[in-house]
């Protein structure tokens, strides 16, 4: 599918392939860098997946690793000048940071977030800062102040979201790792949209510090790749316990990386029937399909099973996520950052003002609903109940883990849709996260994979783990992948 | 459900501190109605006696010792305000 000059064999390494290279000396991390931020320039136009790119830090970061790599100093790590985009949910000292909102155009923060130090401290190198939905509420990334992102399989689609400039970019060999954030699936189901690895580690693994919140115990950051292994290498980076995060978990965590050869043979992998639900995309059904006869004839065993509350998550989701993040939100008052307006009598008519105009459709939308379900005489029967349902589906998952080692389920319904196409129904764009939420809202890890192609459109496969069994996701995924070719396939782009 | 009034929608735009447009305003009640009517079925779900979720990890609240460590740069957080004076930011009056 690819063109095969030296270039494009860059574009597409995975980042182990480019650490190889670098280590041999065929290639500088500023040579790499280089390559890239031209490819970056030529492709913006088409694709619009980076908000801020930082070209000269980039270059500086690089010629810091090369010096690393082949120096005396500092171990290198599986990062270290490897050129990666952060979702532009993250905070960046002194690089603008935006959660693609016109209330945070323009605001400098004075602080990197944890990810971002334990990836700076890696040695790797940050190319800028990727596209999203506006503060990450979103599945098709068209809800950005910047522009909607394109997908490189087809530009007339959507790449899926909110981490959409991070998977585009991934798929289009704009970068080697991406890191997002996913709520409900904003790192899965893009992925799964452009054909590439998305993860989201369990809950508490990733420190959420610097990260624009949006449902605070749902969210968690996670990496988008092009192999298995570079995601259990970049987990390996950015999981660490940190104080500066109530939720983080104690260290110290195993290597990410340490199943990704031991195969899938006598696994038990179930198939929850509830997510094979009604609407899916035939093309969908029979990659999965496939995929499910892929695991079997590499020794899993692989049997069908049923949680009956999956029908509920999506509500309790569209409780708890927009309550957290009507909370969260209210720290946008245009008084410290944003868009303050001296034209108004009052402080209260400022920050109205501030918040009216700053904020974008969904954003206002996700406010209103969390706020109303919040607000005195709702709270019983929306917020507390959804999440009295939310313990009900979490027993569901532990109970299925006494039975399995891991859940596989499609990713999305569908592949990628065209853009516009469900802009104006808000439910029918929320069913797209229909079988990557339940897993937020049980704190669970899980991964998506490219798993087929339908009309010439990727889709994912999605492994689900118990709680802290990231390994056995991964170990499963890397089986898979071992076995299939679906994620050597690129858009001509 | 019974579907959200105007009065409701300007009540949750206070609390929000959020001003929208009428057309906005009606558009939110809508989508709101319909988006509450549809989740309603949460309401067939059994939860006597069942405790709530709010975090997923179990983990109680956190201390960290009462120990001095630096600040932020002043300079570094005062430079995003959209107005400012010296050293302070400058706000609107809290009264009218």
């Amino acid at each position: 599918m690819t063109t095969h000059s030296t270039n494009s064999d860059l574009y597409f390494s995975t980042a182990r392939e480019l650490r190889a290279k670098l280590d041999a000396r065929e290639i500088s991390s500023v040579e790499a860098t280089r390559t890239i931020l031209d490819r970056i320039a030529a492709l913006e136009p088409k694709l619009n997946t980076f908000i801020t790119v930082t070209a000269d830090r980039a270059i500086a970061d690089a010629e810091i690793a090369d010096q690393r790599l082949h120096g005396t100093g500092q171990e290198p790590t599986a990062l270290t000048g490897v050129p990666i985009m952060l979702k532009d949910n993250f905070s960046t000292k002194d690089v603008e940071t935006t959660a693609a909102s016109n209330i945070l155009k323009g605001y400098i923060p004075p602080y990197d977030g944890t990810v971002v130090r334990n990836l700076k401290d890696a040695g790797a190198v940050i190319l800028g800062k990727g596209n999203l939905d506006e503060f990450a509420m979103g599945s098709s990334n068209e809800t950005s102040a910047f522009g909607p992102v394109r997908n490189p399989w087809d530009t007339d689609r959507v790449p899926g979201g909110s981490s959409g400039g991070a998977s585009a970019a991934v798929a289009a060999g704009e970068c080697f790792i991406a890191f997002g954030s996913d709520t409900g699936g904003s790192i899965r189901q893009p992925a799964s949209l452009c054909g590439v690895v998305g993860m989201k580690p369990t809950y508490g693994l990733v420190s959420r510090f610097g990260l624009l919140a949006f449902g605070s115990s749902l969210d968690q950051i996670g990496p988008l790749t092009r192999s298995v292994a570079d995601c259990a290498d970049a987990l390996n980076i950015v999981t660490s316990h940190d104080p500066r995060d109530s939720t983080s978990v104690a260290a110290p965590f195993g290597d990410f990386a340490q199943d990704i050869d031991r195969g899938v043979e006598g696994m038990n992998i179930g198939v929850p029937k509830e997510y094979l639900v009604d609407g899916m995309e035939s093309g969908v059904r029979a990659a999965f399909e496939a995929s499910l006869k892929t695991l079997e004839d590499l020794g899993a065993n692989i049997s069908e099973t049923s949680l009956p509350l999956t029908d509920h998550a999506l509500a309790v989701y569209y409780i708890i996520a927009p309550s957290e993040a009507s909370a969260n939100l209210s720290r946008y008052d245009g008084v410290k950052y944003g868009l303050g307006s001296l034209d108004v009598s009052t402080s209260a008519r400022s920050t109205e003002a501030a918040r009216g105009e700053g904020f974008g459709e969904e954003v206002k939308r996700r406010i209103f609903l969390g706020t109303y379900a919040l607000s005195a005489g709702y709270y019983d029967a929306y917020y507390k109940k959804a999440q009295q349902v939310r313990t009900l589906i979490r027993r569901e998952f532990t109970d299925a883990f006494l039975k399995f080692d891991a859940l596989v389920t499609p990713t999305s319904p569908g592949t990628a849709f065209k853009i516009g196409s469900k802009m104006d129904d808000p439910l029918q764009m929320y069913m797209n996260d229909v079988c990557t939420i339940p897993v937020n809202i049980a704190g669970l890890p899980a991964i998506s994979i490219p798993g087929g192609m339908s009309e010439d459109l990727p889709v994912g496969i999605q492994f689900i783990g118990p709680q802290f069994g990231d390994t056995a996701v991964i170990r499963a995924a890397a089986a898979y992948e071992s076995a299939t070719a679906w994620h050597k396939n690129h858009p001509l782009i | 459900m019974d579907p959200l009034t105007p009065k409701d929608v300007d009540h949750i735009a206070q609390l929000a501190y959020i001003k929208l447009s009428e057309e906005e305003s009606e558009d939110i009640r809508i989508q709101l109605t319909n988006i509450l009517g549809h989740f309603s079925s949460l309401s067939t779900v059994n939860t006597d006696g069942v405790e709530a979720t709010g975090h997923t990890t179990d983990s109680n609240t956190v201390m960290r010792k009462d120990e001095p460590r630096p600040p932020m740069d002043q300079e570094d957080v005062l430079k995003n305000a959209p107005d400012r004076d010296g050293e302070f930011i400058r706000v609107r009056p809290v009264m009218e």
